[in-house]
């Protein structure tokens, strides 16, 4: 997708760059959260651990400072077409990207729940399942920087790995408390960390979805992404 | 309704790979101007090529584009306004109500009346207020009494917003009264020989926004009894006042549509350009 040229008026681009670039920042902040707070899981660092759920009130910040300033765009300089859905995608994008910070806060919170050496086999699966979610907020806020309506698309068949990666460790983790009862406290809480892992991935697609719209004005038809069914809960 | 519609198609190709907003088609009943193929020449300079649009009650019609893209004169093709130019020249069809407003039979006064005109800078008569509703109702013979007069002056005043303002001093001068009333005057003396249409050149670009706003909801309010054509510079006033958009460049017509659609999602690249304020 070509890049649109600039503007006549100079601080109306940059006033979106300075938009773009704090939706850039939040998001590479909600990233590496992810990375982080798995991290801490899987060698039970506590200390990244709290890290992480400190670190999502600047997130949080983010996303409020990201609405005043698209509002205040908005208001001051009307934009219209691209730059105005633009605008406000870049408020939704925000608005998701905190519950983004907020399911790797939640994911931080249980790393003490858990032993110094946890011996539960599918934990193991689990930082390849985060790497993919990582990547596709990654991506997905890229895309967003760059107006390409196609990388945003990309990511959202990403999604169908996500959701597959979250049926077989539900299928393991249930496994295992079948198989020994003193499992089930610590693989419960994988479950949930898996859960949120795969709503992460829900929300970039949904990102995805606004970087289109933003992008080309129209909205991009279902494609047709993988389901969680077994958990028996609605992921989208 | 669907012949119209096809008709529509016909004339302005949707671009491929996007179907035509739903309510882009005028209904039959509502349609009132329409035009088909027009070209403008002063002398031998082209200022419009091609343009066909359709004009109904329903929808107020905004045109946009950059100064010198054509827009007001097409706007004048309307009304037969361009005639007044010696040097201009229009060919195609324009139809009103289905009749060749072009056609050499056409009372071009009359039409003039049909269509009614309102400036960029308010032009009252140098006479009373009152006088500068009735004159194109008396020249008409549209009032039988001094009372039917009267009663076309109120109601005239009263659709353009002003009667509250101006009923206690309508022997006041036109000229007395400030930008946006003499404005809303120039719009009551429009209505007042009951036109078919309305089309406004810049009307609000030399108000302030309390009178803008007041010529705006005027406009609003008068949408559905008469065919209003606005040319405006200031697109989010063609954001707030229209249904339908027309953006001109160069004597052409790139883009019409919904005014919702063309200013949040353009099909033409010049049309984004433009209304995002970018280096075409």
């Amino acid at each position: 997708m070509p890049q649109s040229s600039d503007h006549i008026v100079k601080a109306f681009d940059e006033d979106i760059g300075e938009l773009r670039a704090l939706v850039s920042e939040m998001g590479g902040l909600a990233e590496r959260a992810i990375g982080d707070a798995l991290h801490a899981l899987t060698k039970h660092d506590l200390e990244t651990a709290t890290r992480v759920v400190e670190g999502d009130a600047r997130i949080d910040e983010l996303e409020i400072e990201i609405e005043r300033r698209a509002v205040q765009l908005i208001a001051l300089r009307a934009p219209m077409a691209d730059d105005l859905r633009e605008a406000v995608a870049a408020m939704k994008i925000a608005n998701v990207v905190e519950r983004i910070g907020d399911y790797a806060k939640n994911i931080a919170k249980r790393v003490p729940v858990f032993e110094d050496h946890v011996d539960i086999e599918p934990l193991s699966i689990l930082p390849a399942m985060a790497n993919i979610v990582a990547e596709m907020i990654h991506d997905v806020l890229d895309a967003f920087a760059a107006r390409d309506a196609e990388k945003a698309a990309a990511v959202i068949d990403r999604d169908r790995a996500v959701d597959d990666f979250y049926n077989s460790l539900f299928r393991a983790l249930l496994t295992f408390m079948m198989e020994n009862s003193h499992n089930i406290t610590q693989s419960t809480h994988l479950l949930f960390i898996a859960k949120n892992l795969e709503r992460v991935g829900d929300h970039a697609t949904n990102i995805a979805e606004m970087v289109y719209f933003a992008a080309t004005g129209e909205y991009l038809e279902d494609r047709g992404h993988g389901s969680d069914d077994v958990g028996g809960e609605e992921s989208r | 309704m669907n012949n119209v519609g096809k008709n529509m198609n016909d004339v302005i190709p949707s671009p491929v790979g996007r179907e035509a907003p739903k309510d882009s088609v005028i209904a039959q009943e509502t349609l009132k101007m329409k035009a088909r193929n027009v070209d403008v020449f002063y002398a031998d300079k082209q200022a419009i090529d091609d343009v066909s649009i359709d004009v109904g009650l329903e929808n107020v019609v905004a045109f946009i584009g950059p100064s010198g893209c054509g827009k007001s004169t097409f706007l004048r093709c309307l009304n037969r306004m361009n005639d007044t130019i010696p040097i201009a020249k229009v060919t195609g069809e324009i139809t009103l109500d289905g009749e060749d407003i072009y056609a050499s039979d056409m009372d071009v006064v009359q039409l003039r009346a049909r269509v009614g005109m309102v400036f960029q800078k308010p032009n009252p008569f140098p006479k009373s207020i009152f006088e500068n509703v009735a004159y194109g109702p008396r020249i008409h013979g549209l009032a039988a009494s001094k009372l039917d007069m009267d009663a076309i002056v109120e109601k005239s005043l009263r659709r353009a917003g002003l009667w509250e303002e101006v009923k206690d001093r309508l022997q006041d001068s036109g000229t007395a009264l400030s930008g946006g009333q003499q404005q809303r005057l120039c719009i009551a003396r429009a209505i007042a020989v009951d036109p078919e249409g309305i089309l406004m050149d810049e009307p609000c670009s030399a108000l302030d926004p309390i009178a803008t706003a007041k010529i705006e909801e005027l406009i609003h309010e008068l949408r559905g009894r008469y065919a209003i054509v606005i040319v405006t510079h200031n697109m989010q006033q063609a954001a707030r006042v229209s249904q339908r958009t027309a953006f001109f460049h160069l004597g052409t017509l790139v883009e019409y549509g919904d005014t919702s659609d063309l200013f949040t999602n353009p099909r033409e690249e010049r049309t984004k350009d433009y209304i995002t304020g970018r280096y075409g």
